[in-house]
C-alpha cells in the first residue's frame, strides 16, 4: 500500500464505473467532500437557511401590515451596515484563501489567512454591537425593534459560532490536524462561515435596502 | 326556492332537537348553497368510500386459481388501472372543486348590499352587539335581531382574544380577531330564532359563550329597534308592576315615549307621585337600583342611569333577552338573582365575581332588575 | 513539536482497496467485538447502536401514545353526557393541550423514528447510520423533551391553550402562567431532536446504501422517511421561530404578536401552519411506505406501481407545502387567496389516489396471506380513504366555513392520524417482530385485537362527523343537554373505550411474546427485503459482509427471475479494520468510500442534557445557569467535533525523534 505520493480525493465518477468493480483502491475515512460531515452540514444549512427564511417572512409580513412609518426613526443609516457588509465579504474571501492554502500544504499561510478572517469577523461583530447600542430604541419599544434586534441578533450568533469555529480550526492547523490530505473538517468549518456572509446579505437586504425600495414610509 | 326543502323542525321553536344542524337545515342563502355543497360532497365520498370498500374487499376474497405461482411478478396492464383510477378521481375532484368555487364566490358576499350593519365584539365570554351609530346608538349583549329576508353585514372584533362568530344554520364563521375587523353576511327567510355560538378556543368557558339571532318581520324588527333606543325607566309604579316576560317574542308592551333617558327621580319624588298604595316591590326596586349602582354600575351600563360600566354586557332591556351568561339560563326573575350570587358555579372562570347578597339585597336587586324591560 | 504525519508504516493507510469475501464464523466473531456496546450502564449511556437507539424510540414513543390515550379517555368520560361533571375546564383545557401534544409530538413522528432507525440500515445494506452519535443525541433530547412536558403537566404547569397554542391567548396576558413557556422549551427541544434525526436520514439515504442499490430499488418506508426528513429541515425552523418570538414576548417584552404595538397575531396562525401542515404528512408518508413494504410480503409479490408510488409520496410531501391556510379559511383572508388554497388541499389527494390504487392493484394480483400485519395493512386502505375524503369535504372553501372548529374536523384528524399513522405501526410491529426478538407474536390474540381495534375505532370516530355536522364545536369541556349531541357522543366515549381494549390486547401479545413468542428465524414471513437476510435478532454489525444489490426485491429474485442478474449476498465487501462501512453516490450507489464509524460515547447524552438544562435556566429565569449550561454545550461539541484518528479525520500524529525535534 503505497500512499507516500500526495493523493487528492478521488473523484467518485472515476473510481469504479460500469458495474460494481470494486477493485480499485478507495479513500479511507473522513475523505474531503465524500465524508459524512460534509453532508451534514449542508443538511444544516438548509434547515439554518429555512429559519432566516421565516425571521425574514416574520418581517415583511409585519412590515406589510403595519400602518406606522417603516423603519419608525426613518430611512436606515447605511454607513455601518455597508462597512460590515465589506468585512463579511472579505472575511469569506480570507478564509477561501486559507483553504486554498490548506490543499497547497502551506500550514503557516493557512493559519495567517485564517486569523486573518477571524479578525475581520470580530470586527464584524464589534462594530454591529456598536450600531445596536447608537440605536434610540431596543428589543421592547416596538415591533420594529423587536424584529430589528431579533433578525441581527440571530446573525450575530451564527456569526459567534463562525468565530468559535475558525478559532477551533486555527487550533487544529496549529496541532497538525489539518493539513493538505485530510481537511474535512476545515472545508466544512468554512463552508459554514461562507453561510453565515450568505445570510448577512440577505439580511442586510432585507433591513437595510428594501426600506429605500419601498420609499421607508406605508 | 331553498325553503321547500327544509326539513320538519321549524324555524321559529327555540331550536328544536338539533339547534346547530347545519347540515340539514339551512335558512337563508348565506348558507343555503353550502348546504347543498354538503349534500353531494358527503354522497360524493359516501360513494367512494363504498366503491373503495367494495374493490378492496373484493379484492382481498377473490377466487384464486390454484396454480398461480408463489410469488408473482409482472403486473402486465394493471398499471393502467391505477391509471384509469387516479384519472377519474381526478376529474371528479376538479368538478368538486370548480363547484366549491362557485359556491364560496355566491355566500362570499351578498347579492345586493346589506340593509343593516351590525357590530358584534366578542369578549371572554359573551357577546356584545353594537346597532347604529350617533345618537340612535345601543348596545346589547348575547342576542342579535336582525329583519328577515334582508341581507345584514355583521362587523366582527374582539376585546381580548381570538373568538369565532357562528350561527350555523345561517351562515359560516369567521374569526373574531383582536386588532382587526373581519366581516361577514347572513340573511334569514323565514323568522325565528337561530342559535349561535363561538368556535374558537378562547379560555376557560369556551363551552359556554353561545348566543342568539332573532329574525323578525320589518314591523317587529322596527319596533323593537326603537324600544332598545330609549334608555331604561326609572322604577315606577307600572313598570315595577310586570311579571317576567313572557317567551313569545312577538308581543310586547309598549312603554310610552315621554320616559326616553330621563335621569332616575329620587325618592322622594317618586314617594309624591305614587298612588299611596304603591307596591313594596316599588321601593324594592328603588332600593335595589341604589345596590345596583352600587355594586353593578361598575361593570354594567343601564343607559338612561348613571350606570356607564362597559366591562360586562349592557343591561338596559335585559328583560328583552332569552337567555342569561351567553346561552346559559334561561331568563327568568330566580336566575337573574342566582347568577349575580353564584355566576361562579354556573360560569367557573368568568370575569364577573360572585357578589354577595342578603337576603334583603336578593329582594332589592331582583326588583330593580324585574324593571329593565 | 509534532512534524507532518509521515509515510510510517503505522499509520493508516488513506486509500485502500475493500477487502472482498465470505463471511466465517472467527469473522463474525472479529465483527461482533467490534460492534457490540459495553455492558450495563456504561452501554446504556453511551451507545450508538441504531437498532437500539431504534427500540428506545418505539418504546418510549408508545409509552407517550399510552398517556394520551389516557388523557383522550378522561376527555370521554367528561363529554359522555351532557353537563359533565367529572373535570374541571382548567383541567379539561389541560388535558386536550396534552393529548394532542402528547400525539402529534411525542408519539406520531417519534414511532416511526424508531421504525426506520432500526430498519434503515437492515433495509439499505449497511452497518450504520451516517451519524452514530447525531442519533442518539436525537433520542435523549427527545426523551428530556417529553420529560420536561410531562413533570410540568403534573404540577398543573403543562402548555393549557391548545396544541396549536393560538395567541393573544397564549400571551402573558391571558396565560400568565409558565405553562406557554415549558411549551415553547419543549418544542424547541423537539425541533432539535426531530432536525438532527431528519439531517441523519438523509445522509444516510445519499451515503450509505449497499453498492448496487440505485436510488429506484430502495423500499417505500425509505422513500417516505427521506421525503418527510427534508420536509422537516424546512418546516420545523418556522414552528421552533414561532415558539421563540412567544416566548420573547411573554418573557423579554417584544412585539412580535401585541396587537397595541403593531404585532400581528396572525402571523402565528402563519408560521404554526406553514410547519403544522407539512408535518402532518410528515407522520403518514412513512407509515403509508411501512404498508407499501409489507403488503407485498404478505400478497406474495411485488408492489405493482413502484415508481407512481415512490413519486406520489414526494409529490404529496411537495403539495404539502403550498396548503397551510386551509386551517385559516376562517380567518377573513381574501377569498381569491382561500380559493388557490381551496383548490391545492383538494389537488392534493390526487397522489393518494395513486397511492390507494396501488395498494389495492398489489393485493388484487396478489395471494393475500391472512397473517396479523396483512389484516392491519388492508384495514389501514380503508380507513385512510375514509379519513382522505372528510379531509375533501373540508377543502371546499365554504363548506369548511362550517366544518371548521367543529368535530368534524376533530373526526377527520383522528380518521388520518389513526388510520394512517397508528394502524400501519401496529401492523408493522407485528411485522418486524420476529426480527426485533427473534420471536413470533401469537396471531390468534393478534388478530382478535385487530378486530377490536378496527371496530372499536369506528365506533368511536365515525359518529364524531355526525356530532360535528350537529354543529358540535371542538375544545369545549361540556355542552348542553338541548344541543342534540349527547347520543353520538356517548357512542364515541363507548367505541373508544373498546378501541383502547384492543391496544390492552395488543400490549399483552408484545409483553407475552418477547419471551414467550415461538421462535423465528432469518426470515419467518419469506419476505422479499434485505432486512430479512441476516438473523433475527441481527448482530451488532447487522451484515456480515456488505451486499452487492441488483433489484428490488433481493430475497425474491429466484422466485421472480425476472432478469439474468441476481443479487449477491453471501460474498462481499468485509470492511473489518475497525467499525467501518461502504459510502456510495446518491444515484447509482457506486462505492466512493470506506466509511470509518465513531463508537460508542457520552457526549450525545450530555449535550442533550445541557441543551436540556439551558431551556430549564431560561424557563425558570435563572439565567446564570442557562449560562453556564450554553457553555457546557459548547464545550461538549467541541469535545464531540475534535478531529479523530481512529475515524481518519486527521492523520495521527506522529514525534520524528530522529530530527531531534524542533
Amino acid at each position: 500500500m503505497n500512499d507516500t505520493a500526495v493523493l487528492n480525493v478521488v473523484a467518485p465518477e472515476s473510481a469504479a464505473r460500469d458495474s460494481i468493480a470494486l477493485d480499485t483502491p478507495l479513500p479511507v475515512g473522513s475523505a474531503g467532500k465524500l465524508s459524512s460531515g460534509w453532508f451534514g452540514l449542508i443538511a444544516l444549512i438548509v434547515t439554518e437557511a429555512a429559519l432566516f427564511g421565516y425571521l425574514l417572512f416574520a418581517y415583511f409580513y409585519l412590515y406589510a401590515q403595519n400602518r406606522a412609518a417603516w423603519p419608525p426613526d426613518g430611512l436606515p443609516d447605511l454607513r455601518i451596515p455597508v462597512i460590515n457588509t465589506a468585512l463579511l465579504l472579505g472575511s469569506s474571501v480570507l478564509a477561501w484563501l486559507a483553504e486554498r492554502a490548506v490543499k497547497r500544504g502551506r500550514r503557516t499561510a493557512a493559519l495567517v489567512w485564517t486569523g486573518m478572517a477571524f479578525i475581520a469577523g470580530t470586527l464584524f461583530a464589534l462594530m454591529q454591537l456598536g450600531e445596536w447600542h447608537k440605536k434610540t430604541y431596543d428589543l421592547t419599544s416596538h415591533v420594529y425593534g423587536s424584529l430589528y434586534f431579533t433578525i441581527t441578533g440571530f446573525h450575530l450568533a451564527h456569526v459567534v459560532v463562525g468565530l468559535g469555529i475558525l478559532l477551533l480550526l486555527m487550533a487544529w492547523i496549529a496541532f497538525g490536524y489539518i493539513e493538505q490530505r485530510r481537511h474535512a473538517a476545515f472545508t466544512i468549518g468554512v463552508m459554514y462561515w461562507h453561510f453565515v456572509d450568505a445570510v448577512w446579505l440577505a439580511v442586510f437586504t432585507s433591513l437595510y435596502l428594501t426600506p429605500y425600495l419601498f420609499g421607508g414610509l406605508s | 326556492m331553498p325553503l321547500a326543502l327544509k326539513t320538519a323542525a321549524s324555524p321559529s321553536d327555540a331550536g328544536g332537537s338539533a339547534p346547530f344542524n347545519y347540515f340539514l337545515h339551512s335558512h337563508g342563502p348565506a348558507s343555503a348553497p353550502t348546504l347543498y355543497l354538503g349534500w353531494v360532497l358527503a354522497a360524493i365520498c359516501a360513494a367512494v368510500c363504498v366503491l373503495i370498500a367494495g374493490l378492496l374487499a373484493y379484492a382481498i376474497w377473490r377466487r384464486r386459481a390454484a396454480s398461480e405461482r408463489d410469488v408473482i411478478g409482472d403486473p402486465g396492464r394493471s398499471l393502467r388501472w391505477i391509471g384509469i383510477g387516479t384519472a377519474l378521481s381526478t376529474v371528479v375532484l376538479c368538478g368538486l372543486a370548480a363547484y366549491a368555487l362557485t359556491v364560496l364566490a355566491e355566500v362570499g358576499a351578498p347579492p345586493r348590499a346589506a340593509a343593516l350593519s351590525i357590530a358584534v365584539t366578542g369578549y371572554d365570554w359573551w357577546w356584545r352587539i353594537d346597532y347604529g351609530d350617533g345618537a340612535q346608538r345601543f348596545s346589547t349583549a348575547n342576542e342579535l335581531h336582525i329583519p328577515v329576508g334582508v341581507p345584514v353585514r355583521v362587523r366582527l372584533d374582539s376585546a381580548d382574544v381570538i373568538h369565532a362568530f357562528w350561527v350555523p344554520q345561517l351562515a359560516g364563521k369567521t374569526q373574531m380577531i383582536p386588532g382587526v375587523s373581519n366581516e361577514q353576511w347572513l340573511q334569514a327567510d323565514a323568522p325565528g330564532l337561530y342559535r349561535g355560538e363561538c368556535t374558537q378556543f378562547c379560555g376557560a368557558q369556551h363551552a359556554h359563550m353561545a348566543f342568539d339571532v332573532i329574525a323578525q318581520s320589518p314591523a317587529d324588527f322596527a319596533a323593537w329597534r326603537e324600544r332598545q333606543q330609549r334608555g331604561a325607566a326609572p322604577p315606577s309604579p307600572d313598570i315595577a308592576a310586570h311579571s317576567t316576560p313572557s317567551p313569545d317574542i312577538a308581543a310586547r308592551p309598549t312603554s310610552s315615549p315621554d320616559i326616553a333617558a330621563r335621569p332616575a327621580p329620587s325618592p322622594d319624588m317618586l314617594a309624591q307621585s305614587a298612588p299611596s298604595g304603591a307596591d313594596a316591590s316599588q321601593r324594592l326596586s328603588i332600593a335595589g337600583q341604589a345596590l345596583f349602582m352600587d355594586r353593578c354600575a361598575g361593570c354594567h351600563t343601564v343607559r338612561g342611569s348613571e350606570a356607564r360600566g362597559e366591562h360586562g354586557p349592557d343591561l338596559t332591556h335585559l328583560l328583552d333577552r332569552r337567555m342569561l351568561g351567553a346561552g346559559l339560563l334561561t331568563n327568568t326573575a330566580a336566575h337573574r338573582i342566582d347568577w349575580v350570587a353564584r355566576v361562579q358555579s354556573y360560569k367557573p372562570g368568568a370575569r364577573m365575581p360572585d357578589i354577595a347578597l342578603s337576603a334583603a339585597d336578593r329582594a332589592d336587586l331582583g326588583a330593580y332588575l324585574d324593571t329593565l324591560q | 513539536m509534532p512534524t507532518s504525519p509521515s509515510a510510517d508504516r503505522n499509520a493508516p493507510a488513506l486509500m485502500r482497496v475493500p477487502e472482498r469475501g465470505r463471511a466465517d464464523a472467527a469473522l463474525k466473531r472479529r465483527l461482533q467485538a467490534i460492534w457490540e456496546a459495553p455492558p450495563g450502564w456504561r452501554g446504556f449511556l453511551s451507545t450508538v447502536d441504531h437498532k437500539t437507539i431504534g427500540l428506545r424510540y418505539l418504546v418510549t414513543a408508545f409509552i407517550f401514545l399510552l398517556l394520551g390515550g389516557v388523557e383522550a379517555l378522561l376527555m370521554r368520560v367528561q363529554l359522555a353526557g351532557p353537563n359533565g361533571t367529572l373535570l374541571t375546564p382548567e383541567q379539561y383545557n389541560q388535558l386536550f393541550t396534552m393529548h394532542g401534544v402528547t400525539m402529534i409530538f411525542l408519539y406520531s413522528l417519534p414511532m416511526l423514528s424508531g421504525f426506520s432507525n432500526y430498519l434503515w440500515p437492515l433495509l439499505i445494506g449497511s452497518r450504520d447510520m451516517a451519524f452514530p452519535r447525531l442519533n442518539a443525541l436525537s433520542y435523549w433530547v427527545f426523551l428530556f423533551a417529553g420529560l420536561l412536558l410531562y413533570a410540568s403537566f403534573s404540577l398543573g404547569a403543562g402548555p393549557d391553550a391548545g396544541w396549536f397554542n393560538y395567541v393573544p391567548f397564549s400571551g402573558r396576558e391571558f396565560s400568565p402562567g409558565p405553562n406557554a413557556d415549558v411549551y415553547a422549551m419543549g418544542m424547541l427541544l423537539l425541533g432539535v431532536s426531530t432536525t438532527v434525526g431528519s439531517v441523519n436520514f438523509i445522509v444516510t439515504l445519499f451515503r450509505m446504501r449497499a453498492p448496487g442499490m440505485s436510488i429506484n430499488r430502495v423500499p417505500i418506508l425509505v422513500w417516505g422517511t427521506l421525503t418527510a426528513s427534508v420536509a422537516n429541515l424546512l418546516a420545523i425552523p418556522a414552528v421552533s421561530l414561532a415558539f421563540f418570538l412567544l416566548w420573547m414576548d411573554r418573557q423579554v417584552g417584544t412585539h412580535f404578536f401585541d396587537v397595541a404595538a403593531g404585532g400581528k397575531p396572525l402571523l402565528w396562525q402563519h408560521l404554526f401552519w406553514i410547519f403544522g401542515h407539512p408535518w402532518v404528512y410528515a407522520v403518514v408518508l412513512p407509515a403509508m411506505g411501512i404498508v407499501s413494504d409489507g403488503l407485498p410480503t404478505f400478497c406474495r409479490r411485488p408492489l405493482v406501481g413502484y415508481s407512481a408510488v415512490a413519486l406520489s409520496t414526494m409529490a404529496t410531501m411537495l403539495l404539502g407545502f403550498e396548503v397551510w391556510i386551509h386551517h385559516m379559511f376562517a380567518t377573513g383572508l381574501p377569498n381569491l387567496a382561500l380559493s388557490f388554497f381551496g383548490a391545492a388541499s383538494m389537488v392534493i389527494s390526487i397522489p393518494s389516489a395513486v397511492t390507494v390504487f396501488a395498494w389495492i392493484a398489489t393485493i388484487w394480483l396478489g395471494k393475500p396471506v391472512f397473517k396479523t400485519p396483512f389484516l392491519f395493512f388492508a384495514g389501514f386502505v380503508l380507513l385512510f380513504v375514509m379519513g382522505g375524503v372528510s379531509g375533501v369535504m373540508t377543502a371546499a372553501v365554504p363548506l369548511d366555513w362550517q366544518l371548521n372548529e367543529t368535530y368534524f374536523v376533530v373526526a377527520h384528524l383522528h380518521y388520518v392520524l389513526l388510520g394512517i399513522n397508528v394502524f400501519p405501526v401496529i401492523g408493522g410491529i407485528h411485522y418486524w417482530f420476529p426480527k426485533f426478538s427473534g420471536r413470533m407474536m401469537h396471531e390468534r390474540l393478534g388478530a382478535w385485537s385487530f378486530w377490536v381495534m378496527f371496530i372499536g375505532f369506528n365506533i368511536g370516530f365515525f359518529p364524531m362527523h355526525i356530532s360535528g355536522l350537529l354543529g358540535m364545536p371542538r375544545r369545549i369541556y361540556t355542552y348542553a343537554a338541548d344541543s342534540g349531541w349527547s347520543t353520538a357522543n356517548l357512542v364515541t366515549t363507548l367505541g373508544s373505550f373498546l378501541f383502547a381494549f384492543g391496544i390492552l390486547m395488543f400490549i399483552a401479545n408484545v409483553v407475552w411474546s418477547w419471551r414467550r413468542g415461538a421462535v423465528a428465524g432469518d426470515n419467518p414471513w419469506q419476505a422479499p427485503t434485505l432486512e430479512w437476510s441476516i438473523p433475527s435478532p441481527p448482530p451488532a454489525y447487522n451484515f456480515a459482509v456488505i451486499p452487492s444489490i441488483e433489484s428490488r426485491y433481493p430475497l425474491w429474485e429466484d422466485m421472480l427471475d425476472e432478469t439474468p442478474q441476481r443479487s449477491e449476498l453471501d460474498e462481499g465487501l468485509l470492511l473489518t479494520q475497525g467499525r467501518e462501512t461502504i459510502g456510495s453516490t446518491a444515484l447509482d450507489a457506486l462505492p466512493d468510500v470506506i466509511l470509518k464509524m465513531p463508537g460508542d460515547a457520552y457526549s450525545p447524552f450530555y449535550l442533550a442534557l445541557f441543551m436540556t438544562g439551558a431551556l430549564v435556566g431560561l424557563l425558570l429565569h435563572a439565567w446564570w445557569l442557562a449560562a453556564a449550561m450554553t457553555l457546557a454545550c459548547a464545550a461538549s461539541l467541541v469535545c464531540w467535533m475534535w478531529p479523530s484518528a481512529s475515524l481518519l479525520q486527521r492523520l495521527p500524529i506522529v514525534v520524528d525523534t530522529e530530527a531531534g525535534g524542533a
